[in-house]
């Protein structure tokens, strides 16, 4: 395609909007995914601020060309902030039949649908559920301009030169994909072509033709190829505060913050986890921190993890561990025993759709009730939540001071979106945050296992090994200071008192609640908590700039709630409690404030969309 | 000779906690306690790196009557739990103690698991083929027909049989002792105690309440000789109140069989050795079942391989060697990076 640069359109040509959703969808083993993610890295280097969201399939080799076999990467960039990975799309690109019938009701009216109308062979209509050829027909694609390129041919011709088999050649199309979007959105080439050389340094022919396949894709944008009514697009970089940035998933933030947490409490980590779906990877993650000193462990069940965690706190160590909320279900028993025993344990939830198995991969926030009350007898215990995948990292440092602070287990209530959602991150400087050294007892003079500190009411943490500290503890009723066994009714009440006591009085000893947008007394409150809080955030903003008298408060921080939230509730008209449950936040909230707090609730397994929120707020105040 | 005791010397007694000991009287688990005591005592362990880690029983309340650290934690969990302590201490000295139920039902994927990994513990198994802090329900170690409350016309699943469990688990070190054979347990708790790895002993436990005389059958003076063997490593495997009796190998079959020397023209010579090492030994061994056979008691099996805890923390070391301690601000900034 020598002749091309003659046919170049004029870069003023380009259209400058303020953001984009663009969504690749494909079969699982098209490369959607990395494609997703070298979109992402570009427009991170252009200085967009961005979201992503992947969705893959439950199944791990679906059969090809299967609708349940697509797999998406969407992300939302723009030269504004980015709370969302976006409500509909503004591109749709689609590798097969089955993406197409999929994902087409995402797309924005007018939006654009790219699609490889050589992926569209009857075979592949077939397994998707098509009759006959919707990019013949136009069929259903009345609303939107379709583009169809034979991108599996112009692939396999781009790469002819490297003598690959045509199958290894079509491994490409995703690549020549990418660099058409590049081209529509005139970004840079350089990183992904990088990325690729360094990704299959010992392959080079493999490199050279994805890079190929990269440059032919843009080329055809380039050209006059492309139908004239769709130009190419300008996103300028987005106001973003200065500093040193990455891209971060919630897994990868947490896991940061949990190392980070450690470091600052001055103890060792040990984290104990058994495989499930989306929480895995943070033991993925933490397993390659070892130069950190970092012991990870991989249990034979759920349970087993818990308990070699609860061992390793009593051991001396901060044991943690992890798990969506099958697991975490088998994990309370142990629970148990860390309140009882008081014992520091953080227990990290990845929330997913259930009950039961549900759907591992779809995203929900349903087990705040399993967090806040699902133990047996009275068994308190803090819950932090974390509400954007950079948020991860305070919040996991959070998790590390509470338990360690205060002697208790700690859940923390992450979710199936944020696991996998990426946002960039400027990266912190560790050296700015607070440390809070972890003060063993070492004293044998009037050592009582189970006397209290005065004022945040822990019990002394002591490493066996330590000399004259000998003691027991266990699950029995322990006496007040003393920990022997004791079945005193007097006891067991005090003792039962003690323990609410010790977490209640954690409100003291963490933030007021803040109000994130509106004033004191504006005729609706948003209440949410978790990933909801991109969705609410734009939906209140845009609200607002609207007029409306909305405000927003996201809370952080489940159980205890923070003291002022009740007064600070109060003053509002209404409360809209918007959830990926049926309700349990709301629940809480109406429980403990006898407030009217109403609940708008869906559990499909996607976030909320945030022209949803904006519906239901505005229906709330009849406007 | 006036031989002055040193004054840091710990006697039995300096093991024991001044809690009241709350089992039945009667009950095994006295003789046990006072076995390991002595056994402390004769090895010096010092306490202070000592921990004592249960789950729930009669046999799990054991920690408490220890003066060492010690963690009485849930029903079937105490490897699971044990295991941790040694990850995040391998120095210490960590037993685990607990029941039939404890350690073959509701925790037996966990006693599973540590032998397998072999992990830095010794495990003692008080059997007493029943459930008794529950109140005498069946076990999966009872005997087929075992009347209980649960059972009132007897049981009629299988036992399993605790030390073939652990050998078919990968356990490196498979002992058996009894509560009543207090020259005998205090040698085994010492090797047990010497051992680095899952040292697995499982002690036969007479619950007098509600399973009383289960083992009299080996255990009763009167055929204790006969019905018991005491491998020895090395030694010929010789029993019998004469001592006339051994064990061999049977001619083309992997079956032990007993004979009698001189009877037959059978001599010592013809009478197999033990051998700890020998793991196909050790579960012909195991699975010798009174009163066809005696029961094997002692050490079965010994073999010693790395530990896990050991392992993980080596792997550790040498990732900090490759890759140099860990920078947290390196690691923040590692993949890509931009400035805005
Ligand atoms: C999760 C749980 N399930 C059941 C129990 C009740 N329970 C306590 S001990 C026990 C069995 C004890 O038998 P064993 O382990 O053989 O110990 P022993 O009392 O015979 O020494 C049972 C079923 C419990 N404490 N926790
Ligand atoms: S019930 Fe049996 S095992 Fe438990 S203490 Fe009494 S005699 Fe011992
Ligand atoms: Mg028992």
């Amino acid at each position: 395609m020598s002749e091309v640069s003659a046919l170049e359109r004029p870069e003023e040509k380009r259209d400058e909007v303020e953001s984009a959703v663009v969504r690749f969808a494909g079969d699982s083993g098209d490369g959607m995914q990395l494609t997703g993610t070298q979109f992402t890295l570009t427009a991170a280097l252009a200085g967009n601020d961005l979201a992503t969201f992947p969705d893959f399939p439950a199944e791990i080799r679906a059969p090809a060309g299967t609708t349940f076999g697509v797999s998406a990467f969407q992300i939302n960039f723009g030269a504004r902030r980015i709370m969302t990975s976006g409500d509909s799309l503004d591109v749709l690109v689609v590798m097969n039949p089955a993406a197409l019938i999929t994902n087409l009701s995402d797309v924005k009216p007018g939006g654009i649908v790219i699609a490889d109308s050589g992926a569209f062979t009857s075979r592949n209509l077939t397994k998707a559920g098509y009759e006959s050829n919707p990019l013949e027909t136009g069929e259903g694609l009345e609303k939107y301009r379709l583009i169809q390129i034979d991108m599996s041919r112009l692939t396999v011709e781009s790469v002819k030169e490297f003598g690959l088999s045509n199958k290894e050649a079509l491994r490409s199309k995703n690549m020549w994909a990418l660099g058409l979007v590049y081209w529509m959105y005139g970004r840079p080439r350089k990183a992904s072509v990088d990325w690729l050389n360094a990704k299959f340094s010992k392959q080079p022919e493999i490199a050279a033709a994805n890079i190929a396949a990269l440059n032919a894709g843009h080329a055809f944008g380039e050209t006059a190829e492309m139908p004239a009514e769709i130009g190419g697009y300008s996103i300028p970089a987005a106001e973003i505060e200065p500093g040193l940035y990455r891209t971060v998933t919630g897994t990868e933030s947490v896991a940061l913050g949990l190392l980070a947490g450690t470091q600052l409490a001055n103890v060792g980590l040990t984290f104990c986890s058994y495989p499930i779906t989306p929480a895995s990877a943070l033991l993925h993650q933490l397993a390659a921190m070892k130069e950190f000193g970092v012991v990870t462990f991989q249990a034979e069940d759920e349970i087993a993890a818990v308990c070699a965690a609860l061992g390793a706190s009593y051991g001396g160590s901060l044991g943690i561990t992890s798990s969506s909320g099958p697991g975490i279900a088998l994990k309370m028993e142990a629970i148990g025993l860390a309140i009882a025993t008081e014992l520091p344990l953080v227990i990290v939830n990845s929330q997913r759709a259930g009950p039961s198995t549900g759907m591992p991969t779809k995203t929900e926030q349903s087990d705040l009730y399993q967090a806040v009350f699902g133990r047996n007898a009275d068994a308190p215990m803090p819950v932090i939540s974390v509400s954007s995948s950079t948020d991860g990292f305070d919040v996991a440092i959070e998790a590390v001071r509470l338990a360690t602070k205060f002697m208790t287990p700690v859940m923390l209530l992450t979710d199936g979106y944020l696991a996998n959602a990426s946002e960039p991150w400027r990266i912190p400087d560790i050296s700015e945050y607070d440390s809070f050294k972890t003060n063993f007892t070492t004293d044998p003079k009037n050592f009582e296992p189970f006397s209290r500190h005065p004022e945040t009411l822990s019990r002394p943490w002591v490493k066996p090994g330590t000399p004259e500290l000998a003691h027991r503890i266990g699950g029995i009723e322990r006496s007040d200071g003393s920990g022997h066994i004791s079945y005193s009714p007097e006891n067991h009440q005090k003792m039962t008192d003690l323990r609410a006591q010790k977490i209640d009085n954690i409100a003291n000893y963490i933030p007021e609640q803040e109000i994130e947008q509106g004033e004191a007394n504006d005729d609706l409150v948003v209440v949410g908590w978790g990933s909801t809080f991109g969705p609410i955030s734009r939906a209140v903003s845009n609200l607002r700039i609207e007029g409306l008298g909305v405000a927003q408060i996201h809370l952080r921080y489940i159980w205890p709630l923070p003291k002022n939230l009740e007064e600070l509730l109060s003053n509002f008209g209404k409360i809209l409690v918007p959830e990926m449950n049926n309700g349990q936040l709301v629940t809480l909230l109406r429980s403990q404030f006898l407030l009217p707090a109403k609940g708008f609730n869906k559990v499909n397994g996607k976030p909320f969309l945030i022209k949803e929120l904006e519906e239901a707020i505005r229906s709330e105040l009849d406007k | 000779m006036n031989i002055q005791k040193s004054p840091d010397k710990l006697t039995a007694r300096d093991y024991a906690t001044d809690q009241e000991v709350r089992w039945c009287p009667g009950c095994g688990d006295y003789a046990i306690l006072k076995a390991v005591q002595r056994t402390l005592a004769e090895l010096q362990a010092d306490p202070d790196q000592t921990v004592f880690v249960s789950g729930i029983g009669c046999a799990a309340r054991f920690p408490y009557y220890m003066e060492t650290y010690g963690f009485h934690t849930i029903h079937g969990r105490s490897p699971a739990i044990a295991t941790g302590v040694k990850l995040a201490n391998p120095d210490l000295n960590v037993w685990v103690v607990g029941g039939d139920g404890d350690m073959l039902s509701i925790g037996g994927n966990h006693t599973m698991h540590a032998l397998r990994r072999n992990v830095d513990l010794n495990i003692l198994l008080f059997n007493n083929e029943i459930y008794g802090l529950t109140k005498g329900q069946y076990s999966p170690t009872s005997q087929t027909g075992t009347r209980s409350p649960s059972t009132p016309y007897g049981s009629v699943d299988l036992p399993v049989s605790a030390a073939q469990f652990a050998l078919g688990a990968g356990g490196k070190f498979i002992a058996r002792s009894a509560d009543i054979l207090q020259k005998h347990l205090p040698v085994v708790l010492k090797r047990a105690y010497e051992n680095h790895g899952t040292s697995f002993v499982e002690i036969m436990q007479n619950c007098i309440v509600y399973n009383d005389a289960v083992f009299s059958h080996f255990t009763e003076k009167s055929v204790a000789a006969d019905m018991q063997v005491h491998v020895e490593h090395g030694k010929p495997l010789i029993f019998g109140s004469d001592l006339d009796k051994g064990l061999r190998l049977k001619k083309d079959a992997l079956e032990l069989e007993i004979v009698t020397i001189g009877k037959n023209g059978v001599s010592e010579t013809d009478i197999l050795n033990h051998d700890e090492k020998n793991r196909p030994l050790a579960m012909l061994l195991a699975s010798m079942i009174p009163p066809e056979f005696p029961i094997a008691l002692g050490v079965l099996y010994s073999d010693p391989s790395p530990t896990y805890d050991k392992a993980v923390h080596d792997q550790v070391e040498s990732v900090k060697t490759k890759n140099g301690p860990g920078n947290f601000n390196k690691l923040l900034r590692r993949g890509h990076t931009w400035e805005v």
